[in-house]
Order: C-alpha cells, then structure tokens, then sequence
C-alpha cells in the first residue's frame, strides 16, 4: 500500500512539473508582456530606460532559461512572483480570490451529484415508461447547454422577469445560488449520464436476479444492490469532472460578476499577467491532480475487491 | 363407513398436489416491435420432494420456463398465456409485489454463474442474512444465528470467518454452497436449479450435486432442475421433460427416457452425450497401424514458474515437472481442472511462453531455443484452436478474411490461389461457400468453431492444439465437430494435442492422456490404462465424478 501511494505521489509530481513547465512555455510564447501593457501606456510618460529599470526589477530581462529555473526555485519554495498588474504578491492576489471560487465549485458540484442521483433514480424507479424516458433524455439536453448561455438566461429570469434574487449587491447566498445551478447542470449531466449506464449494466448482473428470487422488491435491490456497485465507475468520471468544474467556473465567475479564480484568471488573461496565470495554472493542476489521487485512494474503502490481493482460499 | 372413505380420498387428493404445476405456458420476447414467441405450449408438475429436469440445448427455451415460473423473465419478457399453480395456487397473473411474498421462502433459485450471482461488495454473511429479513425471519441474534447454521449445514469450514468475508475471497464451489444456503433458508416448497454446477469443475459439480439431493432429503423440497448435461439430468432426476426450440419433445420418468426414448431429438441427444457412452472415435486408434512409431512432440521435464511480485521475487510454480510423448497422428488429451497447469502447458509448448526449464521437441525441433523470427515461421507447423468461438475471431473481419490471414503472414501467395486454399479448406471443414462473406455473429456457435478449425488448418500444420476447442458447445454440436476432428485427423494425418477438463469427452477422442492435478501429472499413458486403471487417487475421483453412472443404463 505505502509502495503504491509513493508511486502515485511520484506521478503527481511529475504531471505538475509538466503542467507547470508547458505552461510556462506557453505564456513566454505569447507576443507582448504585462510590463509593456502596463508601463508603455503614454499617459505615464515613461522613457524607454525607465521601463528597462522596471524589468529589471521584475527579473523579467535575464534569459527565458534563467527565468526558468528561478521560477521553479520560488514555487518550490512557495513564493509565486508578484502580479505586475495588481503590484503585489501572487500569493495574496491567490488567497483572496480563493473562497468564492472554492464555495461556488464545492456547492455546484454538490448540487451537481443530487442532480444526477435524482434524474437516475427516477428514470429507473418511475412506473411509466414514457416518464422514464424523459429522464434519460434529460442529460443529453444538460450536455448541450452552453454555460454562458444557462446563466444570462437564469439571470433573466430569476432576477429580472420574477425579481427572487436581487442583481445588484445580493447576500451572500443569494449571491450563489444562480452561479451554483448554472455550474451544477452541465456537470451533473456526464454524471447522470454513467451513472444510468453503470444501473442498467448492474441490473442485469446475476446477483440482482438472485436478490429478486429472495423476495426482494424492486427498491430494496436498486438501494442495496445496484446503488453500490453502480456508483463505483461514477467515482473516477467525477474526479475527471473537476477540470470541467473549474473551466465551468471562469466562465459562471464572468457572467454572474464573482470575484474568483475563475475571474482573476479572466483579469490575467485579459492583461498578461503571466506570473498570476502560472500559479493558477500550478494550482489549479494540483486541485486537480489531488482530487483524483482521492479518488484512486477512495476506492479500495468502497470495493473489498480492491483490499487485499492474493488472499484468495481454496 | 363412506365417510372414512371419502375422507382417505380427500387426503390423497390433498398430498397429491404437486409442488407446481405448469398448464400450457407460452412466453414471448418483444424486441421494439419485433415479438418472438420462444416457449410454446409447455406444460410440466413437479411432485412434493421429487426432481424434475428440464434438459435442452442453448436456445431451447429451458431457462425461459423456469424464469417465468419464478416471476424473473428478463423486462421485453411476457407470459403469454399459461397457468402455474404453486401449491395449487395459480401465481401466473401476480404482479411483482404479490411475487415477492412467495420468492425465497416458498420457491427459491439456485443460479449459474457462482461467481456473478454474488453481490462482489457485500460480505457472504450479509447476502445470507438477506433472505432471512426480507421475510422477517426474526431477530439480529437468531437471523446471526441462523446464517452460520446455514453456512455450517452447506459444509463451509470455518462457517464464522466465511460469513465476514466478501465472494471474491471464496473459490467457486464455496460460493456455490452459499447460494445454496440462501436458496434453502426458508425451506422452501420448491428449489429452480438453473444449471446450477456448468460452471463448476467436475470433482465439484458432484459435491454441490450431492449436497442439493443431501438437502431435498432433509427439508422434503422439491427441485426444478434446469441442465443442458443429460449425464447430470439421468443421475439426479426422477422426471425428465426434453425441449427442444421452445417445445416439450417428450417427458416421462427418466429411466423410460433413457431407455425407451420416443422422439428422434432425445435419441439423438442421448447419442450425442458424451458421459452417457464409452468410446466410440477411440476404437479407431487400435485399428490404426502402429507403425509411424515417432514422436511429434516431446515435453520433457517441464517447469514453469510465475512471478508473483512483491519485493522478495516470490514465483508461483504452475506445471511441475511434467513430461509426455505424442505419436504422430494420435490425439494426446491433457486434462485437469481449473488451476491444474493444462492451459500453461499448452502455451508453452505452442512457443508462447519460455519455460522455466524442461525441454519440449515439436517434430524435432527444440522450441525452447527459438526466438524471434525462426519462432514466427515455427507456428506454421503447429496451430491453435481456442475455446471461446464467440471471442477468437474479429467480429469485423469477414469468414473469407479470418482464414485467409494466416496464409499473408507467411509465403506471398497470389491472391487467387488465397481464395482457392481458403475455399478448399471450407470444404474440409463442411461450411457451404456462401460463409464466406459473412461475419462470425452471423454464424452459429458450431460454425464459428469450425470456421477456427479451418483458420488452424489453412497453413497445413503438423500439430493442432486444441484448448476446450469443445467446451462452449451444446452436446450435439459437441458431438459434430469431434466427429469432424476425427475425420480430419484420419485424411490429414493430424497430431492433436487436446486440452480439456471433460472426461467423458477425452474418454471419447484421446489415443493416451495425461491427468494434471496442481501442475503435476498424477497419471498417464493410453486411454484405456488411465481410466480402467489409474494409478492416481485423484484420477479414481474425476472419473467417478463423471456424471451419468448412477444412472440405471448405459447407452
């Protein structure tokens, strides 16, 4: 077990080395830089030599490997550089814009999973067909909604047509619940969606068959057998959903006007401000890398099968 | 004086009730709005502690009937006319609900698969205990209680470990006897046996078959017995109702079936089944000259070590040091069961593994010494016939592309003398011409497996192995390819190496065998020597296990 999670911790860090040096590669492609946009605006009347003094002072003249490996060495050593266009530590802009992000994406994929559970278990346990087939249609329908679109529309209705949620300043939840249901619907559709295939598979497993001959009833079955067996599949697609969670959370963030992750990372985009965008992209790798760690570590707790090999008794 | 009269016939009456009672049933399967009628007219009883079997090939509609008399016909599934009374109750328009009030403690079902039919993420305690609060047995204490006398009774040791365990911990008869605690639990009236021991090893399906007649004795249950194997059907049932294509063939008490059977399809399926008759291809080989006297293959002193991982490079020792010769144009049978070594020794001497040591001579050529592309053009003279006709070919290739193959990967032929190698050999395998452009789920089980044959044969190799080439089959598709395996050994001058766990089959086909048990060979030599007089314990026991002795006759 511990030979297994050293290798699986191995593996995480070599896909945030990889991440973290892609991307890095990436932004120094990019024409322009954060320094130019900032400083070369004419309004500030800067001379050509006080804008090198400022790279300079970034670090940003030396060579791109030098860069390099001095970036490395300051994640390591947990300073992520200072954001040219906010003027102070990455680290600070990070932990600020944090919470929202964390909330909207925690409650969103809550909502997300009692969404899918929900639509699963009632395109199994409904008593008319047609019904049923409506909930299997749904997720497909969920699939196919664009993000964008899902909240303007929410907003449009929600806000403005039955005024339930006011647009301009919102508490705190109320603030969260158009942001959280436009994020959970296209998450909860990849879910519900493995979820009903991996029922309908368990439901032809010989087991069910033998716990119907017991006298068991349809229910009894679908939450004690099938409930179980069906979920355990569902577990990786969800550590694979996170990445759709935190792209689903840039674009929730920009049109419901959040301050997260989601719009710092737009704000950083928009200005090239290359060291706020790495450490998103470092930290949202880990989230991501972590989550699925998790999930490959949740498994054996859930499946006995996974526990103990070569124990088998003749 | 009428009166005691009258009331001795009311009692008879009343024990004379059969358990169930089957009334021209007919169930169909609708498939969109595609219906497909697949039981007709079937009507059957089954008497309080007596065995009835249902015997039938694949498709016969067998497991059907006993589906709908347990209620569990799959969804597209619908009884179409019929009565079933159970205990003179007629059960056939219940909903589910009312269903689940007789399941499991008035009828109960003993399923195939042993493996599959246990919920692999419940521990065995839990799934017994099931059954018992599903019909309110009594409390946590005398349900715990009653499960390990259950597990006791079905003779698992250690009945207390067992119960806190989960299925994939347990070997494949164990999980058998657990499900034959579940399904005796409640006492039930009546017991459907689904093929309850196909699965199983032949040693094992004789211990579970005992242990089902052992409890019918005791608790009086009477049982339903679903088999394709008439050896299993003669042995274990009083009654005996042969389908065939959805209808009853005939049915009466199985001695005058086995004896007096009136329909040519019983006749031919008592023909077919192996257990039920001695050698009949065998004779041949001691009228055959035993001139050629050389060996085509020579496995000597073979050794073959698994690794298991783990830090202190520990190997698992599958085949033990075993070592046969086999005549050129014999049939040499390796048998065993699950777990014996049969299927590693066969890979290794088809070049598919190096072994850990011992030295094998295929026509003379040591093929533990070859490597890479001398290995490659060795396979030419040796082939292999798998036991999975369903999985062994691609099922996007075409019947004419699947025997054609083997032919590219050897000497460029032209493409018309491809089609002529590939035709002719469609011939030998008896196929018609017009295969040749289908897919293989197009064909039946049989002709897949003959469509293999050919794919074997098209390179003209000295040597086929044959790995359960036979086992997925029903009896009398059985029955054809061995007699086509016969026929092609006879004109080709074929060597068969033929690896299988059916006794009865290799009794059958096999000049000399070889018994593995754990990966040693615990017996050898010719057929008749093996089995008149085994020198093993073991082999005394996989030969009495064979099922189809206690029957009365012999056909």
């Amino acid at each position: 077990m511990s030979r297994y999670l050293i290798k699986r911790i191995g593996q995480a860090i070599v896909v945030l080395w990889a991440a973290f040096t892609v991307s890095f590669v990436l932004l120094q492609a990019l024409p322009g830089d954060a320094i130019l946009i900032k400083f070369l605006n004419p309004e500030l009347g800067l001379g050509p030599e006080q804008i090198a003094d400022i790279r300079a002072s970034y670090a940003a003249d030396v060579s791109v490997p030098v860069q390099y490996f001095h970036t490395v060495a300051n994640f390591l050593t947990g300073n992520f550089g200072y954001s040219i266009q906010a003027g102070v530590p990455v680290g600070d802009v990070l932990v600020a814009n944090l919470p929202p992000t964390i909330w909207l994406a925690a409650l969103g994929f809550m909502l997300a999973v009692v969404v899918a559970v929900g639509i699963s278990a009632l395109s199994v346990l409904t008593p008319f067909i047609w019904v049923r087939s409506l909930f299997r249609s749904l997720p497909s329908l969920f699939i196919s909604t664009p993000v964008f679109w899902l909240g303007i529309l929410l907003i449009q209705i929600f806000s403005f047509q039955l005024k339930l949620i006011p647009v301009i300043n919102p508490g705190p939840w109320q603030a969260l619940v158009l942001p959280v249901l436009t994020l959970a619907v296209p998450i909860s559709a990849p879910l519900a969606q493995v979820l009903m295939r991996n029922i309908d598979h368990v439901l032809t497993e010989p087991f069910v068959a033998v716990a119907r001959a017991k006298g068991a009833s349809r229910r009894w079955v679908l939450w004690r057998h099938v409930a179980k067996n069906a979920v355990l599949p569902t577990l990786t697609i969800a550590g694979i959903l996170f990445g759709e969670l935190l792209a689903g959370a840039v674009v929730t963030e920009a049109v419901f006007g959040l301050n997260g992750i989601g719009g710092l990372t737009q704000r950083a985009v928009t200005n090239q401000d290359i060291a706020v965008l790495q450490a998103i992209v470092v930290f949202s790798a880990a989230a991501f890398v972590i989550i699925n760690l998790v999930v490959d570590l949740l498994y054996p707790v859930f499946d006995p099968r996974l526990r103990s090999k070569g124990e088998v008794v003749a | 004086m009428s009166a005691t009269i009258h009331r001795d016939r009311l009692m008879d009456d009343i024990s004379d009730v059969p358990v169930l009672a089957v009334n021209n049933l007919a169930v169909s399967y609708r498939n969109g709005n595609d219906v497909q009628r697949v039981v007709y007219d079937v009507s059957l009883r089954v008497k309080p502690g007596e065995v009835v079997a249902i015997v039938g090939e694949s498709g016969s509609g067998k497991t059907t009937t006993a589906q709908a008399i347990i209620g569990l016909l799959a969804e597209n599934g619908k009884l179409d006319a019929g009565v079933i009374r159970l205990n003179g109750t007629d059960i056939a328009a219940w909903s589910q609900r009312q269903l689940d009030t007789v399941r499991g403690c008035k009828i109960s079902l003993i399923p195939q698969d042993p493996t599959g039919s246990l919920n692999p993420v419940k521990t065995i305690g839990e799934q017994v205990a099931e059954i018992l609060q599903i019909h309110r047995y009594g409390s946590r204490e005398a349900i715990d209680t009653r499960v390990i006398e259950l597990l006791t009774r079905v003779g698992l040791s250690q009945p207390e470990l067992r119960a806190s365990q989960y299925p994939h911990e347990l070997s494949g008869g164990m999980r058998q006897r657990v499900l034959i605690a579940i399904a005796v639990a409640l006492r039930p009236a009546l017991i459907i046996a689904d093929e309850p021991t196909s699965a199983l090893d032949v040693t094992v399906q004789r211990r579970i078959l005992d242990l089902i007649d052992e409890l019918r004795n005791e608790y009086g249950t009477a049982v339903l017995l679903v088999t394709h194997d008439l050896g299993v059907a003669s042995d274990r049932a009083n009654h005996v109702v042969v389908m065939k294509a959805g209808r009853i063939q005939e049915q009466g008490p199985t001695q005058q079936i086995l004896t007096s059977p009136k329909s040519e399809y019983t006749r031919q399926l008592l023909a077919d089944a192996p257990s039920l008759r001695k050698a009949k291809y065998h004779s041949r080989s001691r009228s055959r000259p035993e001139v050629d006297g050389d060996d085509v293959i020579v496995v000597d002193n073979l050794l073959q070590d698994f690794p298991l991982g783990g830090r202190r490079r520990e190997s698992f020792r599958a085949v033990d040091g075993i070592s046969f010769r086999v005549r050129r144009g014999s049939t040499h049978a390796i048998v065993g069961e699950s777990g014996s070594g049969k299927t590693t020794t066969a890979r290794s001497i088809v070049g598919f593994q190096k072994p850990t040591a011992g030295r094998i001579l295929v026509d003379g050529t040591d093929i533990t010494t070859l490597r890479g592309e001398t290995l490659r053009q060795f396979r030419r003279r040796i082939q292999l016939v798998y036991q999975n006709p369903f999985g062994s070919l691609d099922p996007l290739q075409t019947v004419f592309h699947i025997i054609e193959e083997p032919l590219l990967n050897f000497d460029p032929l032209p493409r018309e003398e491809r089609a002529r190698r590939v035709q002719h050999i469609l011939d030998r395998v008896g196929l018609p011409q017009a295969v040749l452009t289908r897919k293989p789920h197009a064909l039946s089980g049989g002709q897949r497996q003959r469509v293999a044959i050919a794919r074997a044969l098209i390179l003209n190799p000295q040597v086929l192995v044959l790995d359960e080439a036979v086992s997925a089959l029903d009896v009398t598709v059985q029955a054809q390819i061995l007699g086509l395996l016969d026929e092609l050994q006879r004109a080709l001058g074929l060597t068969y190496l033929f690896i299988s766990h059916d006794l009865a089959v290799v009794r059958q086909i096999s000049d000399t065998v070889s018994v593995l048990h754990n990966g040693r060979q615990v017996d050898g030599g010719t057929v008749e020597e093996v089995f008149s007089r085994p020198v093993s314990s073991y082999t005394r026991e996989l030969i009495d296990a064979i099922p189809g002795q206690l029957s009365p006759v012999h056909v």
